[in-house]
Formats: C-alpha cells, structure tokens, sequence
C-alpha cells in the first residue's frame, strides 16, 4: 500500500487549515480509507483539539523523530473512527524540533500502512511551512474570500512554483453567498482570477464549525450541514470522483422565498 | 585536495562568507557540510552568504543544502553566482543574489551594456516575486499584486500588470510601461511614481510613459 501525503497550508492564519484537515480526515475516513494526521504546528497545536483527542496525548511527533517512541506508539485512534489516526505536535518544543528529511522519513515510513497522510502546515512561510510541504505529493491551499488571505495564498503558490511542486489546489473557506451576491464580499471567481488554479472545494460559512470545533467533532460526520457536505465533497474529489459544486446560492434564504413565490 | 582548499570563509557584516571552489558540487557541498560538523559551535545560528563562483545549481540542489544548512541552525540568505542559471533559482527560492544594494555607479555601467538587451519572463510572476534587470524586461503572464519588476529599460507585460513596477530604473525618463491590464500597485519611471487610478469599465491595452515630468497613461493602440 502506497498513501499520498497531502499538505494543508494557507500562508495567513486563521482561514481554517486544522478545521479543513479534521474535515477531511473524519471524510476519508468515513469512506472506509486509512488515514493519519500529522499537526505541522509544533509549539501551537491545535488538531487535537479540534478532533476532540486532546486528552489522550502520551508521544508526539519530537518523540517520534527523536527515537524516544515507535510511530505508532504517537498515532492516537479517533474515538469514532477505527480506521483514523492523529500524530499530534509537540506543545513544549518548537518548529526547529523537527527538519524537512525527518518529515520525508516519518510520511514514507506511514505511507506502507495508511491510504492518506494529511499535514496541518501552520501559518507563515518559515520552517513550519518547509516541514510540512518537504513530503508532499499533493498540496491544498485554504484561503478565504478576503483580500488579505488571497494576497498570501499567491505568496504560497509562488513558494511552491519555487520549489518545483506539483500545481496545487484550492479550498475557498468561509464563503458567505448572500454577502457575494450583495458584493460585499470576493466570489470565487474573483479569487479564481488571481491565483488561477484548480478549485478543489468551496466551503460556505456555517455556525455550526465553531459549535463543532468546540465539540472536538468535526462536522463533516453531520450529514445535514452544508459545511460537513462540502468538506466530504473534497474529501471524495481528492479520492478521484467527479463531484459538482455545491449550489450555494439557492441557499440564501431571499432565493428560496423567490423561488416559492415564482412557484405559485 | 584537503578540505581547506575547498572553501574559505570569512566574516562579513552580515555574518559569515563562504566561497566554494571551482571543484564538481557534490564534492564542494560535502566539504561545507563535513566543515560545519567539525566546528558546530562556530557555524550555529549563523547567516551564511555562499558564493558559488560558476556552478550551475537548480532548485533540487539548492534547496537540498539550504534544508541541510537549516538543520544545523544555519540561515542561508545569500548565494552570489555567475551563472545565470543559478541566480534565478537562488531568486526563485527567495535567497538574496548580492551582498549590498548596487550602488548607482555600477548600475550605469550595467546600462551601458544592456541597454538594447531584454529579460524574456514566460510565467505569472507572484507575490513575493522579484525581477530585477538593467534592460528591458519582457513578460508573458501576469504581475500579481506583491510581485516587482525593475528594469533599466522599459517593461511590457502581455497580461495583467496588478504588482510593483519600475520601468527607467536608473534614471532613464524615456523607458515606458505597457500591459494589457495596466492596474499596479504602484507605477515608476526614472524618478516619478504613480499609483493607477481606479479602473471603470472593460480593461484595454494601455502605456505609460513620462510627459512633461509627470506620468502619464494611455490607450496602447497600433500605429
């Protein structure tokens, strides 16, 4: 078995790369795949957090790459999911603890057993961020529809055209439907125009990420929200299907009174 | 040959110089590291400029030693070069390609040599990105806002002009800007700047170019 290694990054913070990750993993992993999640974030972790694992945390990624425990001593199994796993970070130690080769050889030694091997980048674009694309296969940008965010997505594109990566994709998070229609917020084409490559996934915003991520439940295991359905989409686009977009805009509550009215 | 005819180093203000002899890259490379792990206290949280005298490096290698260097506690920031080769993957990978700013002397005579010559750039030049070339500067693709382009000469730009650019870098008022899109951040020639006015309507093909000591934008239509 050969997994893929697949890298969350944004450039900017807080667009929602760990929420992005958990998604994606929780996804996979309800669709019967084996899968790890490595935190890139060594010194601010988050993922286990957000995936509600926290309290469970004996090993972590130093312990790994110092030879004090087995990889899998450090995999902690999700408690809803048999088949998904969490590498947390270190929160005592920082980036420097860890180097690009050890990340090459900690995904490759993962990739015998698991089908995907997520990475939670941090932000920024130091040695954090050179970790956690030195294993790619596959990269995915999350970016919001905001100038700012876009402005460092194009920064991390142009990184990763440096160093000769395979194209990567992009997760537009936090798109708010009724705001772009009013034109108060960038649509996804306007993001599209700028940084021209593949949309992979388009995220609405949605209450319930942060009730969820609270929860330490990912979302995407809900099957009613929009969010969690828009986060398996992705989940099934990496796996190779053809998924059509999400049709947002029907959602706005305007357009279904519109759309009732227009009925009778 | 010994180790030490392999590479000389030398403080500089800002941190250490290492120049690599003119010896195949696998065999400089081993030396730098071998002499690093001999003295790990002396190279430890140093910032190192490396000049690499005419070796053609690509990404793979340099980004390898720069990764290398890291893991010893050793910012590469720098990597002087005569290949052209290499200076674009030095700039490709965000490392500096001189010590200092070039003082305005030398970039005259730079102007004297390039003056008809022209940088062929056939990609979207991102943000972060930065061109910099005494002659013309030629580019098939987009400027995205946070990217710059400094040419001696003028700049044309075959799509989308949204980042930094200056055209005349060294005082030449009679360099010209045009792009299909013309929207920088900010547009200079010679010693003026500009910042484009807010876009109505349809982008077209326009020029900018310096009339009576301002800057000056138009329709760029044949003839």
């Amino acid at each position: 078995m050969t997994g893929k290694v697949v890298t969350i990054t944004s450039g900017k913070g807080g667009v929602g790369k760990t929420t992005t990750v958990a998604n994606i993993a929780v996804a996979l992993a309800a669709d019967g795949k084996k899968v790890v999640c490595i935190d890139g974030d060594i010194g601010l972790r988050n993922l286990d957090v957000i995936m509600g694992l926290e309290n469970r945390i004996v090993y972590d990624i130093v312990d790994v790459v110092e030879g004090r425990c087995r990889t899998r001593q450090a995999m902690i199994r999700d408690k809803r999911m048999p088949e998904l796993f969490l590498i947390p970070a270190a929160q005592t130690r920082d980036k420097n603890a860890v180097s690009p080769s050890d990340m090459i050889r900690l995904c490759d030694e993962l990739r015998q057993e698991m089908d995907w091997i997520l990475i939670d980048s941090p932000a920024g674009i130091e040695r954090g961020f050179r970790n956690s694309i030195a294993a790619a296969d596959k990269v995915l940008i999350v970016t919001n529809p905001e100038m700012s965010a876009v402005r460092d997505a194009d920064r991390v594109i142009g990184l990763l055209e440096a160093e000769e990566k395979a194209a990567p994709s992009l997760i537009v998070n936090r798109l708010n439907p009724t705001m772009v229609k009013r034109g108060d917020m960038l649509g996804v084409d306007d993001v599209y125009d700028l940084l021209r490559i593949e949309v992979i996934g388009i995220v609405p915003e949605d209450e319930n990420v942060i009730v969820a991520s609270n929860r330490g439940a990912p979302l995407a295991i809900e099957a009613k929200s929009r969010a969690g359905q828009a986060f398996r989409n992705i989940a099934r686009r990496l796996n190779g299907e053809q998924v059509p977009f999400l049709d947002l805009e029907a959602h706005s509550l305007w357009d279904r009174i519109a759309r009732l009215a227009g009925r009778k | 040959m010994s180790n030490s005819g392999l590479l000389q180093i030398k403080g500089i203000r800002d941190g250490l110089m290492v120049t690599l002899a003119d010896a195949a890259w696998p065999v400089v490379r081993t030396a730098l590291l071998n002499r690093i792990e001999e003295q790990p206290g002396f190279f430890q949280g140093a910032r190192l400029a490396l000049d690499v005298g005419n070796q053609v490096l690509h990404v793979a290698e340099l980004s390898e030693l720069r990764d290398k260097l890291s893991e010893n506690g050793i910012t590469l920031w720098a990597v002087i070069s005569n290949s052209p080769t290499t200076e674009t993957t030095s700039q490709n990978l965000g490392l500096a390609t001189r010590l200092h700013k070039p003082r305005p002397q030398e970039m005259q005579t730079a102007r004297g040599i390039d003056d008809e010559a022209a940088m062929w750039v056939s990609k979207t030049l991102r943000s972060g990105t930065r061109i910099e070339f005494a002659g013309h500067i030629v580019i098939f693709g987009d400027v995205n806002p946070g990217a710059e382009v400094i040419a001696g000469g003028s700049v044309i730009v075959w799509g989308r002009l949204r980042g930094v650019v200056h055209a005349g870098a060294q005082g030449n008022a009679d360099a010209v800007v045009c792009a299909l899109d013309l929207s920088p951040t900010q547009l200079r020639i010679a010693g003026e700047i500009a910042v484009a006015p807010r876009r109505e309507g349809k982008p077209q093909p326009e020029i900018a170019r310096m009339k009576n000591g301002r800057l000056h934008a138009e329709a760029w239509t044949p003839g």
